[in-house]
């Protein structure tokens, strides 16, 4: 088909477009400049009170109870900080030392011991053929989104007679008890996405099941295993409700108990406070910043598969 | 693959030893898991149908479903439930409908997109507890942060307290939540988003959609499953919500943010009415398996496509 075109058409089409290109042009600068307003709005949503608790971390308690409010402080120390790491300064920053101390070493140790023993459970459901792999599988996957209030009475009372009340065994063995599906769900998902026909080729060359998973499989898994056990460590970090119930002393105290304890006080600096709650987020913090990619990428895949 | 296993022979006893070796390494997850929350599970079954009402051993009259029937009668239990209602329906949508616009704004190509996928890492890692205890601070009737910025800003005339009226409070707790957990949503939508074939999209401005019609059309439908697992993920964790409560309000102003999870404790560990929590926190785990299994039936779903 043959279009004749007029030169006056030709011309006529031009102006359009160009009067056209003018409004398209216009448009995609309101359409970017709506983008960056969207963009800078949400960040400082999203900085503005962690900013505050900063601020509040390091201002004078003079600072923080002027009004009208200084939101610069005039006067700024890092008493506080170094108060927490010192130690023998005040009650507040001692506890908070000692929480900080417990969460660390409770968060570690539930992580390492899930991780060992998820990581063999997840191999078998991924690898080996036996009844009730599947039913296993969601059972332990339901378990994880029980409420704790459903079966923390009793384990109270079995803490009491096993002496576990108030230390940090206690705790560790509670946390496995959740952390242990999440790696077994994870790495199980992990393992099938690593070919087999590696670990087989292994096992032909004279390696054992286990000599094959440790040689071949666990290398090739440790992005699998190092995301998992960052998450884990989240998990145990944040816990709160069997942390309240089960710990009361700086024995065995983690840190969001620690802060949820002094925030209910009314003569406690809330600086103090902010300090704790600036230290008790840099390790989560670090985690997520550091690995991010990771951490995304292994939500959504944990989520979606 | 099935060449190498055939050539090892034997079927019937290789499946044999296959079986022992999975039972041997799913073992210790199950003694983790279960020896921890089996006992006390069933435990809390037996106990919700007793008249218990100290932490101690003792004979108890039996009362059948009576702490089922005095918990659904209960004018108290009913508040809490219409409270956890409200909290979740609203924070969850709110993350939800917040987290889709987040996330797109995250897929647009822009530069210092890295650094707001970056902010938006911190309220997700953030610890609960340090997020309810900032935004306790914040709202502080006499010293918060958010009535000095309000009145500086000539929109508030006078300070006000945010979290002593009960309906008021409830919203803020609310608006904490959802700053917290929106960006896990958005980052779930941008995974959802980064599996759309970008073709999609040509395709529909060849045809010449705009792009509130290729939203609906495209973009809402392919994030379905997305969207699903956020509503569902974010309503389990919702109907659980004790931390932040107990943090920023503990369930008052006259109870008015008592959720379903706090007065299950405050029965079992200030009242002390452990048949009554007990019957509690089995209605409770109930609900929460329903939605539970409403999940995984979403989850194989997706597996099998």
């Amino acid at each position: 088909m043959r279009v004749a075109l007029s030169p006056f058409r030709a011309q006529r089409s031009l102006a359009a477009r160009r009067q056209r290109g003018g409004r398209a042009r216009r448009r995609r600068a309101l359409y970017w400049g709506f983008i960056y307003a969207a963009a800078t709005a949400v960040a400082s949503v999203v900085l503005a009170p962690f900013v505050w608790l900063l601020i509040s971390s390091v201002a004078d308690p003079r600072d923080l109870l002027a009004r009208p409010l200084r939101w610069i402080p005039e006067h700024v120390s890092f008493a506080r900080y170094s108060s927490i790491f010192v130690g023998g300064m005040s009650d507040t920053a001692d506890t908070f030392r000692a929480a900080l101390v417990n969460s660390a070493i409770i968060a570690g140790s539930s992580v390492l011991i899930s991780l060992t023993v998820g990581i063999l459970g997840a191999y078998a459901t991924a690898r080996l053929r036996f009844p009730g792999r599947r039913v296993g599988l969601v059972l332990m996957l339901s378990t994880y989104m029980l409420p704790p209030i459903a079966i923390i009475v009793p384990l109270y009372l079995i803490m009491v007679q096993l002496h576990l009340l108030d230390t940090r065994i206690g705790l560790i063995v509670v946390y496995c008890s959740f952390i242990t599906p999440f790696t077994l769900w994870i790495m199980s998902g992990y393992f099938r996405s690593i070919p087999r026909e590696l670990e087989d080729a292994a096992r032909v060359d004279g390696c054992s099941r286990l000599g094959a998973l440790v040689r071949v499989t666990l290398p090739l898994a440790w992005p699998g295993i190092l995301a998992t056990a960052l998450f884990g460590f989240l998990l145990a970090w944040d816990e709160f409700l069997y942390a309240l119930i089960f710990t009361s002393s700086t024995q065995a105290k983690t840190i969001p108990v620690a802060i949820a304890e002094f925030t209910g006080r009314f003569a406690v600096d809330f600086g103090m406070i902010a300090t704790g709650g600036v230290l008790a987020s840099i390790p989560p913090l670090f985690i997520a910043f550091v690995f991010q990619r990771y951490i995304v990428g292994g939500l959504s895949a944990g989520a979606i598969k | 693959m099935s060449g190498l296993r055939l050539l090892q022979g034997r079927a019937g006893s290789n499946l044999r030893r296959e079986r022992r070796t999975a039972l041997l390494l799913i073992l210790p997850s199950l003694a983790v898991v279960f020896g921890i929350i089996l006992y006390p599970l069933l435990r809390t079954l037996w106990t919700s149908l007793f008249d218990v009402n100290s932490p101690f051993p003792g004979s108890y009259p039996f009362v059948g479903l009576g702490n089922y029937r005095r918990t659904l009668t209960n004018p108290d239990f009913w508040a809490a439930v219409r409270r956890t209602a409200y909290f979740t329906i609203v924070s969850t949508l709110l993350e939800l409908g917040l987290g889709i616009l987040l996330g797109l704004l995250m897929n647009v190509q822009f530069r210092g997109r890295w650094l707001l996928r970056s902010i938006m890492v911190l309220p997700w890692a953030l610890p609960t507890i340090v997020n309810g205890t900032m935004w306790r601070w914040i709202f502080n009737p006499d010293y918060g942060a958010l009535n000095a910025l309000l009145t500086q800003m000539h929109i508030l005339s006078h300070y006000r307290s945010w979290l002593g009226s009960p309906s008021l409070a409830l919203n803020m707790v609310v608006l904490a939540d959802v700053w917290k957990n929106t960006p896990l949503a958005a980052f779930l939508v941008l995974a959802g988003l980064q599996t759309i074939p970008k073709e999609l999209f040509e395709a529909a401005r060849v045809d010449g959609a705009g792009p509130i019609r290729t939203f609906f059309r495209i973009t809402l439908p392919l994030l379905s499953s997305t969207i699903l697992i956020i509503l569902v993920v974010r309503t389990i964790e919702a109907f659980k919500v004790f931390d932040i409560i107990y943090v920023m309000t503990r369930g008052g102003p006259a109870n008015g943010t008592q959720t379903v999870a706090y007065y299950a404790y405050l029965q079992a560990f200030s009242n002390p009415l452990f048949g009554y929590a007990a019957a509690l926190a089995y209605m409770m785990a109930l609900f929460i398996l329903g939605i539970a299994l409403v999940y995984i039936r979403l989850l194989r779903q997706e597996v099998e496509f």
